[in-house]
Parts: structure tokens; C-alpha cells; sequence
């Protein structure tokens, strides 16, 4: 691995934004849906809170916890792109996701509707933090499938 | 303790000793700073190991061709060596395990389950690693033990007095971490053990991150038990001792069994093996015997004086360099103190600060240390942690100074 490539990406501006202030990061009250996410390696904690309507569509997602700027920015910029679109949309999305962070889909050739999320690219070069950046997207995952408690060792 | 030549402490010709710290990181020169998660191994350990595999590979204890017979001598050569390592009384108290977590398992299950019972107190302290930790919940859960939990100071140091207090006529065992692998607390082990044993309690010490770096004397200690891992006294991984009294070893059963641990074998009634094969069921990690055999050579052709001026001496300057960054908190501040740096940071993760440190070359480690309740009882879900070892230099601990630094601006 060249020196030039990955870590710098993995710090980005866009994720240093997202670390520093952190969009949706509050408690939403009655939730439909929430779930906790914990990774036991590295002690980033958070809870993912959905409000969804009759016709399965996301009006409210947000987040709070505690973790590093990977889990962080990644949290918060899948409440961006969750807001609004329906259940399916989003399961579709967290399988992309995952595929992405595992090295398994590749933004540039494979179609996929990642948008932004494509910038968490490079991390699967960094089998330590992939799990930062999916926590998140397993909590809301599991929030959405009534699995209440997460952890990325299971 | 026995007598050995030390050689002069020269850092430079020191580090020309071990292989891996001419290794080359993303362009940079490796700078090793995570001794307490393993130590680097000298060139005369991977040697020995070379050595087995190519010119005496063969098992130990079973043949009597001429490799065996080789094998088999080296192997217990090694146990000699540890025996006087740590001043045992008897070669056959010396256990080879897997490591400490295996050891500290084997009197978990075989001391504990023989001689404690339903309302048994187990006492530990809150800076144990989940390997002294995890054993004796095991071993309450089955047996109706009570384990006991020794609080810590703000610094990181046992408060002894509460320790004490904890001690009472329904403790029957102490399991005590020697050096503390999260904050670099260093226990003031033999007063504990006078202490137990006064109220007739045993003790076993743990003492994995205590033995890379200074002198252990286990009849000195007078403890009953000590666990430590050969690959963090830069031998092999794979590897480990557990030291028992001879009397006790005794009257413990097999923790397991199998080959080598046997004296007779008929369907109706075994018959065991005398110490210390009866804790050694199957083929032994020979070669890493072999390996920490050469490890514990290498370590007193060092001294443990050397050792610790110069850790000492490391240890002094990174807490001042470290304590001058501003935003930095040190976690761990004990007035008796090993070369262990464990330390949060303002607005950088510990876990952030682990990734662009490595960038720069230099290997950290970060998390909870396998020590939870520790980082609960610190309130912090991590720390960064940067351990000492004897070939590690001021100039390294400058590296780690300015990657701080860099991490720290890319966060702003």
C-alpha cells in the first residue's frame, strides 16, 4: 500500500465535519424503532432511533452515543441518507453499505445508490476500523428487524 | 537468585538484536511502543526456534532415538532455566502452560473447584485483565464462590487499606495482578502476600506484564502460585508458566487429560504422572519452551538493573513530554509506576489517534486493554497506551510526541 493512498481518505473532510458536529444527534422521542450498537473492541456505544409511518416511510432517524470519528461520521451521515426513504430503501442501502466497507463493492464500477456514503471507500483497507463505520448501519438494521441489542461481535 | 554475567548496556548494539525494529512502516522506521501487548524477540530466540524445527524437531518425552532424547534434553533445559529465573525451589513447580490466561485458568479449575466451596470469597482488584477476572466468575458461577473486587485510587494504585478490610474468614483465595497492564501500577505484592498469608489465605500473583522488566523471586515473594507468558518476556507466543508450591501442585488434580500426564492407564483406574508432567496433558509447544529457554538467557545477559535504570529513565521523560501536550490526560499516575503510558486525549478518540499515529510509524495500542471495568472505573470507553521496553529510546518517544501532534491537527 502506497503511502499516499487510504488514511488520509479515511480522515476526510467530510468526516472530520460529520465528527465535529454530528446531524441527528439527539434522542427522538417515541420511536418506532431502536436499537443499540455496541462494538466491545473499541467502546464505541450508540443508540439509533427511528420514527417510521404507516407506509414505511423513515420521517425521523437520529443517534447519540459515544464512539470515534469513524463511528461517529458514519452514524450521522446515515441519518442524512436515511431520512425519508422507506424500510426497503434502507435495507437495500446497509447491504451496499456493508459491501462497500468490506472491499466487496467498488463506487467506481458497481451500481449503486450510495451517493455520499461512497466516501467510507478506502476503509476496508483498515480491517480495524471497518467496524467503526458499520456500527451504526447494524443498529439500524437491527432497530428496523425488532433486534434490539448489537454488538459487531456477534 | 542465581548469578549471571550482565554485558555492558549498549542501546545500539541492543537493538541490532532484534530483527523487527529495522522494519520499515509506510516508509518510516518503525518505532515499537506496544511491549505490554507483546515484546519483539531477540535474534538468539528465533534461532532457537530455527533450530528445533531444522536440527532436533522431534517429540519430547516419548523417544528413544537420538532427536527425541535431543528434544526432550532441550526441553527441560528450558525448565531449569525458568526454575532459576524466578528462584523456584524445585524445577518440577514449573508448569509450561499456553501463556498466563491458561495458567491462571489451570488453578482456577483445578485448585478452585478442589478446594473452595458455596460461599467461598475470591479476592481480586479492580485493575485485573479480564484473564484474572474471567476464571474465577467461571468458577463462582459453578461453584457459589463470591468474587471480591479491591478498589482502586484516582491514580491507579490498590487502595491497600480497603484490601485489607475485604479479607475476612470467608476468603480462601487472592489472585493479584503483579504489574498493572492498563496503567503501569506496579502492587506492592509481597505486602499482600504477608498479609494473606497471615490469615492463612493463598495467593497467586499475576505476573505477565511484570516479568519482561524486573528481577521476580517467587520464593523471596513467598507467593503460591505466579502466571506470566513467555512472549511478553520477548519469547515466543504460544507459551506460558504457571509456577506452583510444590505441596499444593500436589494435591491439585489434572486440569486435563491425556498423554505425558499418565503414569498408568487401564480402563478401570489411571494413575498419574508425578509433577510437573501431571499439568502438562499432550505434545507441549516444544519449541516455544525451547524459545523462552533462550528468551530468559537473552533477559539476564541484559539484567534486570540495566533494564530498569533505562525503562525507568524512559518512563520519566515520556510522562513529561506526554504531560506537555496540551488536551492530554494521563490515565494512571501510581507513585510506583512501570514503563507503561496509558492516556486519553481531548476531542481525539483513542481509537483515532491509534490510526494516525501508525501512519507516522509508530504501533500503539488502543482500547479497553482487556481491562473493562478498569476504563469504566476511569470513565473513559478506551485509552491510548504506549509500553516501554529496555531497547526503546528517547528518540522514539519524541516520534510518538510529534504523530501526536500531527493527529492533533488534522482534528482541529
Amino acid at each position: 500500500m502506497s503511502e499516499s493512498t487510504s488514511k488520509h481518505e479515511l480522515y476526510q473532510q467530510v468526516i472530520l465535519e460529520h465528527n465535529k458536529k454530528p446531524r441527528n444527534f439527539k434522542k427522538i422521542d417515541n420511536p418506532t424503532h431502536f436499537a443499540e450498537g455496541y462494538n466491545p473492541l473499541c467502546g464505541d456505544h450508540l443508540m439509533v432511533y427511528l420514527s417510521v409511518d404507516d407506509k414505511g416511510i423513515i420521517q425521523e432517524i437520529s443517534f447519540e452515543g459515544s464512539g470515534c470519528a469513524i463511528s461517529k461520521a458514519s452514524a450521522s451521515m446515515m441519518t442524512v441518507s436515511l431520512k425519508g426513504k422507506t424500510l426497503d430503501e434502507a435495507r437495500k442501502l446497509f447491504e451496499q453499505f456493508h459491501k462497500l466497507v468490506i472491499g466487496k463493492l467498488h463506487p467506481e464500477k458497481d451500481a449503486h445508490t450510495l451517493g455520499k456514503l461512497s466516501i467510507f471507500s478506502g476503509i476496508w483497507q483498515y480491517p480495524a476500523r471497518v467496524k467503526c463505520a458499520i456500527l451504526s448501519w447494524h443498529a439500524m438494521n437491527g432497530a428496523i428487524n425488532k433486534v434490539q441489542n448489537v454488538s459487531t461481535e456477534n | 537468585m542465581q548469578n549471571m554475567k550482565t554485558r555492558p548496556f549498549d542501546l545500539n548494539a541492543i537493538r541490532k538484536d532484534f530483527p523487527t525494529l529495522s522494519v520499515s512502516v509506510r516508509g518510516k522506521p518503525l518505532v515499537y511502543l506496544d511491549n505490554a501487548a507483546t515484546t519483539l524477540k531477540p535474534k538468539s530466540v528465533i534461532r532457537a526456534l530455527n533450530r528445533y524445527y531444522k536440527d532436533e524437531c522431534s517429540n519430547v518425552h516419548r523417544g528413544v532415538h537420538y532427536l527425541s532424547e535431543k528434544a526432550t534434553a532441550e526441553y527441560e533445559r528450558a525448565r531449569e532455566k525458568i526454575s532459576h529465573f524466578i528462584n523456584a525451589r524445585l524445577s518440577s513447580e514449573i508448569i509450561f502452560t499456553r501463556g498466563t490466561t491458561d495458567a491462571i485458568n489451570i488453578v482456577a479449575q483445578s485448585y478452585g473447584r478442589t478446594f473452595l466451596k458455596a460461599g467461598d470469597e475470591i479476592l481480586i482488584s479492580h485493575m485485573e485483565h479480564h484473564s484474572n477476572i474471567v476464571p474465577w466468575q467461571i468458577l463462582c458461577e459453578e461453584k457459589g464462590c463470591v468474587l471480591k473486587v479491591a478498589p482502586v485510587n484516582d491514580a491507579g494504585e490498590l487502595i491497600l487499606d480497603e484490601f485489607k478490610k475485604l479479607v475476612n474468614p470467608k476468603t480462601r483465595f487472592i489472585s493479584i495482578v503483579y504489574v498493572s497492564n492498563s496503567l503501569g501500577t506496579i502492587n506492592p505484592i509481597k505486602e499482600i502476600i504477608d498479609f494473606a498469608h497471615a490469615h492463612k489465605i493463598p495467593v497467586l500473583v499475576d505476573a505477565a506484564q511484570a516479568v519482561g522488566h524486573r528481577a521476580i523471586d517467587v520464593r523471596g515473594l513467598d507467593c503460591d502460585f505466579l502466571a506470566f507468558s513467555g512472549h511478553k518476556l520477548f519469547g515466543p507466543t504460544g507459551v506460558g508458566v504457571l509456577y506452583g508450591k510444590e505441596d499444593l501442585l500436589n494435591a491439585m488434580p489434572p486440569a486435563q487429560g491425556g498423554g505425558d500426564m499418565i503414569a498408568t492407564v487401564t480402563f478401570e483406574k489411571t494413575t498419574y504422572n508425578v509433577l510437573p508432567y501431571k499439568f502438562e496433558a499432550g505434545t507441549p509447544p516444544i519449541a516455544g519452551v525451547i524459545g523462552l529457554g533462550a528468551a530468559v538467557d537473552y533477559v539476564r545477559s541484559i539484567g534486570f538493573e540495566n533494564i530498569g535504570t533505562h525503562e525507568k529513565e524512559l518512563l520519566e521523560y515520556g510522562t513529561r513530554a506526554l504531560k506537555a501536550i496540551p488536551g492530554l490526560r494521563l490515565i494512571g499516575t501510581a507513585q510506583h509506576k512501570a514503563s507503561i503510558l496509558s492516556f486519553v486525549l481531548d476531542k481525539i478518540h483513542p481509537h483515532d489517534l491509534g490510526t494516525l499515529v501508525d501512519e507516522q510509524g509508530v504501533a500503539i495500542r488502543t482500547g479497553h486493554h482487556c481491562t473493562m471495568p478498569l476504563m469504566a472505573r476511569f470513565n473513559v470507553p478506551a485509552t491510548a497506551r504506549a509500553s516501554l521496553a529496555f531497547y526503546n529510546t528517547k528518540k522514539e518517544i519524541d516520534s510518538l510526541v510529534a504523530a501526536i501532534y500531527k493527529a492533533k491537527k488534522v482534528f482541529t
